[in-house]
């Protein structure tokens, strides 16, 4: 079926409005089949319809099920396996020597979707729990989208998600299979983290300060203005020493010069503290 | 360029991996059972090997079990790929001595990063 130019339009604005979302060109092209489950659900019959439906505002909670259905939620475990090995293998330690004094570690994954990337961060420290003695490492998963919030907490995989992008000996020892088609995280690893439904463009960041921040596929549905904003606001909280990772495909340069490259760690960025004075930037190492 | 060798009896999912695998700049090359297999490894012996449980002739596992006490001095890398999803036959695969596990079905993601896992990717 065709859908109409002005349909795609309000869709368009009502993502971007809830979210900063831009409806990228793909997926106006499947706005059809996204919400085809939900307008069955709710017995609209078309596109039209189900605009008129929100618009009339009697379903407050359907506007919200729109939104969420055009949101790209895509993820797995240990996505870009080569940055995760960076700041596994090259940023984390260089952040427990600076750290040594508090023994404190404050992770965000911002835009987590369903967990993955969270539980890949708490899986690989619990698998080097040694060298953590004694620390408190704090991980915090957020996302726009509640349902995907409620997915990570609940820690509960297909059979198709449990192994993308994870080792199968990872999967064995930290996933327990229920059913024969789904498999639950660890409480061990589900209780060393924690979720909460955040909006990076509506909201200010959750916590004042984190050592590492991992904003990965998010940035890029954002328009120009809207990502640079969310960058700023990302430096604001990105403690001295700290770092950001992006998704493979994206970069700061050219869009924000709150942070640059990490000249130690390939793929992730450092606070841009070229205004600051240069002892305090290498006193912060 | 890595070479990887199919060892499955379904023809699409020969096609399908292939697919993925060519998209990866791996030499592709297929076997419809596991006797076949053992055959096309004395001519070549592949980097990597995607293997089915169940097949006529011989099965994965058997496969597996002569590959692994085979005298060639180089192993490929092993990565199961079947229907069986129980963590009964995940174990007897790894101590067989694959190397990774996939679960049918998978997608390009899932293969890309077992054989990143692995090595060869
Ligand atoms: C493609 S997923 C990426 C998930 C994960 N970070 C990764 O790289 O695999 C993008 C996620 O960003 C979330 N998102 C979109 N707009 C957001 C916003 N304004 N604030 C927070 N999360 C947002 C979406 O709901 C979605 O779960």
């Amino acid at each position: 079926m065709q859908v109409s130019d002005a349909s795609s339009r309000i869709l368009a604005a009502l993502l971007e409005s809830r979210t900063g979302q831009q409806l990228t060109t793909s997926r106006r092209w499947r706005l059809e089949t996204a919400l085809k489950p939900l307008m069955h659900a709710r017995g609209l019959d078309s596109l039209d319809r189900l605009i008129i439906a929100i618009a009339s505002g009697g379903d407050p909670l359907l506007a919200e099920e729109v939104v969420e259905a055009l949101l790209n939620n895509e993820t797995f475990f240990y996505r870009d396996r080569s940055v995760f090995d960076v700041l596994l293998s090259g940023a984390l330690p260089r952040l427990q020597r600076a750290r040594e004094g508090t023994k404190k570690l404050s992770i965000w994954c911002a835009g987590c979707s369903s967990g993955q990337e969270v539980y890949s961060l708490a899986m690989s420290f619990a698998e080097t729990k040694s060298r953590w003695q004694g620390w408190q490492i704090d991980i915090l998963g957020t996302d726009v989208s509640k349902s995907a919030v409620e997915r990570a907490r609940q820690g509960l995989y297909s059979q198709f998600e449990v192994q993308r992008g994870l080792p199968v000996l990872q999967m064995m020892r930290w996933f327990e299979q229920e059913g024969s088609q789904q498999w639950r995280i660890s409480s061990q690893i589900r209780e060393a983290v924690s979720f909460q439904v955040h909006s990076l463009v509506n909201q200010s960041p959750p916590r004042l300060s984190f050592d590492v921040i991992l904003c990965r596929n998010v940035l890029l549905y954002f328009p120009p203005a809207t990502g640079k904003a969310v960058l700023d606001k990302l430096a604001a909280v990105t403690a001295p020493g700290g770092c950001l990772m992006l998704g493979a495909g994206e970069t700061v340069i050219g869009q924000s010069d709150a942070f640059v490259s990490d000249p130690e760690n390939r793929g992730l960025y450092i606070r841009n503290c070229a205004e600051r004075a240069p002892a305090l930037l290498h006193g912060s190492f | 360029m890595r070479t990887c060798l199919i060892v499955d009896d379904s023809k699409v999912i020969r096609k399908v991996a292939r697919r993925i695998l060519e998209t990866l700049e791996f030499a592709v090359e297929e076997a419809e059972d596991g006797r076949d297999a053992l055959q096309r490894i004395e001519l070549r012996m592949p980097d990597v090997i995607l293997l089915d449980w169940n097949m006529p002739v011989m099965s994965g596992m058997e496969f597996l079990r002569n590959l692994r006490q085979s005298p060639h001095s180089v192993q490929p890398k092993v990565v199961f790929c079947t229907t069986e999803n129980d963590i009964g036959h995940i174990r007897a695969a790894l101590e067989a001595g694959a190397d990774e596990y996939v679960m049918k079905p998978f997608d390009r993601e899932t293969l890309e990063s077992k054989l990143q896992i692995v090595g060869v990717g």
